[in-house]
């Protein structure tokens, strides 16, 4: 049997890649991705300590944290069309409207 | 097997049931009613059904994750005092803007259901819905002018910032939960208590916090406000710098202090580094400001930076100061911004230049709001910043309030450099007006609350 401790390594390993990849990447869509990215490595370790622990509280809240990624995704994706259509990019260095 | 479930107790959560009927109501009332101003009529009386529901609502449910209790309560009260607020900015300006989108009041109403949801939650798990429920539907606010650049890019940049904090809050939350085997508040400390800290729990509280204070738009967490106040459609701004800031405060005070009492010290020395940090940038960096929208922006930062200090203090007495500053910043930044409507081009401070002369009540009013957000009395910002600064020198913190003053002293420039514009200065054409009833009921309502509270503060204090 895997023991606990490599769950939660993975999810860390997995959260610091997402972390990574929000900070350096300039592309929307990528960093979008990358945010996927720590919310799935938070489900593996509330999947893993759920388990561990015997106790179903971890498991609900993943569930939540499923639902609410999937309405995250679909807003963030609406925002960046709306975004599409007035300014053909997606990258966050071309965002400068605003400065100071 | 089978267990029964039994039917939990509806009442605590009464309020937020109505909350939810009135806001999916609005969104199927869109399809029929062509005129968009009688939805904004309908979730004002929403809330104002809500806040009479409110007072009998007492009460735990849900296996213990959802109580309503007296500091939950007061929070709605101010969360209902600025969904009214906006729905009455809101009015006039998105006829003016032409985006006046049905489901605009139905997000409104999602967004305070969430701020609700949030300050009764006494368990992680509904902290984070509240939190999502909010967030969600404030990002679609902000970019709610489909057509206009600036809002596509301050709805966007909210929604990036915002999706990776909520991400960072999972994280604490998820190790939270795998080192006390729970996610309900109380019995979070108890296991604290019992097993002690180590740096992991730590980690998870530090990580909890910092998506807290992204959501006050405390400092290093703020770079987002600037830009998504000044690109957001005004009213929204307004509901933003008032609402998910009060939402943010509600959980911090409940989390840290009934969840993590243990690590005191800790969380104590990182918010007194917050909140100076906060008041630094916001003070300094408003300074520089030339769009009213920013310079508001900058002093919500160093607003909430004022109202960590009630916090900090770590007290019953700061708690409570930290609800009537957020009350009062209620009236006078929301007034602020009632004015900021009712000018036809009033985004620059530059546009303010002469107001005196050709609009002298106008300019009346927004005098009223600036030296209220100065703290200068008789208006109600004195008090509010008085009874913080008082909770937290009683808890032995004087050198931060020495620093808060300074700051506040500094932030005195750039409020007044407004009254400078409309008073001092003249102009060959001043601004025109959009007067409409309900910003001129806005205006009225939140002069009037800001001097009864400056003039009497035993209406808000004594409670």
């Amino acid at each position: 049997m895997v023991p606990l401790n490599w769950y939660i390594g993975l999810s860390a390993v997995i959260f610091s890649l997402g972390i990574i990849g929000f900070l350096i990447r300039r592309n929307i869509l990528i960093m979008l991705m990358s945010v996927e990215l720590m919310l799935n490595a938070v489900n593996i370790c509330l999947v893993a300590c759920s388990h561990y622990l015997q106790d179903l509280r971890g498991q609900v809240l993943v569930v939540f944290i499923i639902t609410v990624a999937a309405a995250e995704a679909a807003i963030g994706l609406a925002i960046l069309v709306s975004l599409f259509r007035n300014k053909a990019t997606v990258h966050t260095d071309a965002l400068t409207e605003m400065k100071g | 097997m089978s267990m029964p479930i039994p039917f939990p107790d509806m009442k605590p959560v009464m309020p937020e049931l109505i909350m939810t009927g009135a806001a999916a109501a609005l969104l199927v009332a869109e399809l029929v009613f062509r005129k968009k101003a009688v939805l904004g009529l309908f979730s004002i009386l929403a809330a104002v059904a809500v806040f009479f529901v409110l007072s009998m609502s007492f009460g735990e449910t849900f296996n213990g994750m959802f109580i309503s209790d007296a500091y939950s309560m007061q929070f709605k009260v101010i969360f209902l005092i600025t969904l009214i607020l906006t729905v009455l900015l809101s009015l006039p300006y998105l006829r003016r803007e032409r985006v006046e989108n049905g489901e605009y009041y139905s997000l409104l109403l999602f967004a305070t259901l969430g701020m609700m949801l949030m300050a009764s939650a006494k368990d992680l798990i509904i902290v984070y819905l509240g939190l999502e429920l909010m967030a969600l539907s404030t990002y679609i606010l902000a970019g709610i002018k489909k057509h206009d650049l600036k809002s596509n890019e301050a709805a966007l940049k909210y929604f990036l910032l915002g999706s990776f904090s909520s991400a960072l809050l999972l994280y604490g939350i998820a190790l939270t939960y795998g080192l006390t085997t729970t996610t309900d508040l109380a019995a979070i400390a108890a296991q604290v208590g019992r097993g002690g800290t180590s740096p992991v729990l730590l980690l998870a509280m530090i990580l909890i916090a910092s998506s807290f204070l992204f959501k006050i738009a405390a400092a290093p967490f703020h770079m987002w406000a600037p830009d998504v106040y000044e690109g957001a459609p005004t009213s929204v701004t307004a509901f933003m710098s008032v609402g998910p800031k009060a939402a943010g405060f509600a959980v911090i005070g409940r989390v840290f202090l009934t969840a993590f009492p243990s690590l005191q010290a800790d969380w104590t020395a990182i918010l007194i580094g917050v909140a100076i940090l906060s008041m630094a940038a916001g003070n300094i960096l408003a300074l520089a400001q030339t769009n009213i929208k920013r310079m508001l922006a900058y002093s919500s930062i160093a607003h909430a930076g004022y109202m960590l200090l009630g916090i900090i203090a770590g007290t019953q007495k700061g708690l409570s100061a930290v609800l009537t500053y957020l009350l009062i910043y209620a009236f006078m930044n929301m007034g602020a911004f009632a004015v900021v409507i009712l000018l036809d081009k009033g985004e620059e401070i530059k546009d303010y230049e002469g107001l005196a002369r050709s609009h002298p009540l106008a300019a009346a009013a927004m005098l009223v709001f600036m030296f209220s957000l100065t703290g200068i009395p008789p208006t109600a910002g004195f008090i509010g910043k008085f009874t913080i600064f008082l909770a937290a020198v009683q808890a032995g913190h004087a050198w931060v309030v020495v620093i808060a003053v300074i700051f506040s002293a500094i932030s005195a420039y750039y409020y007044l450099r407004v009254v400078r514009n409309m008073y001092m200065r003249e102009r060959a054409e001043a601004t025109a007006l959009r007067p409409s009833w309900s910003l001129g009921l806005a205006i009225c309502l939140t002069v009037l609350m800001v001097f009864i509270i400056g003039v009497m503060p035993s209406v808000v204090i004594g409670r």
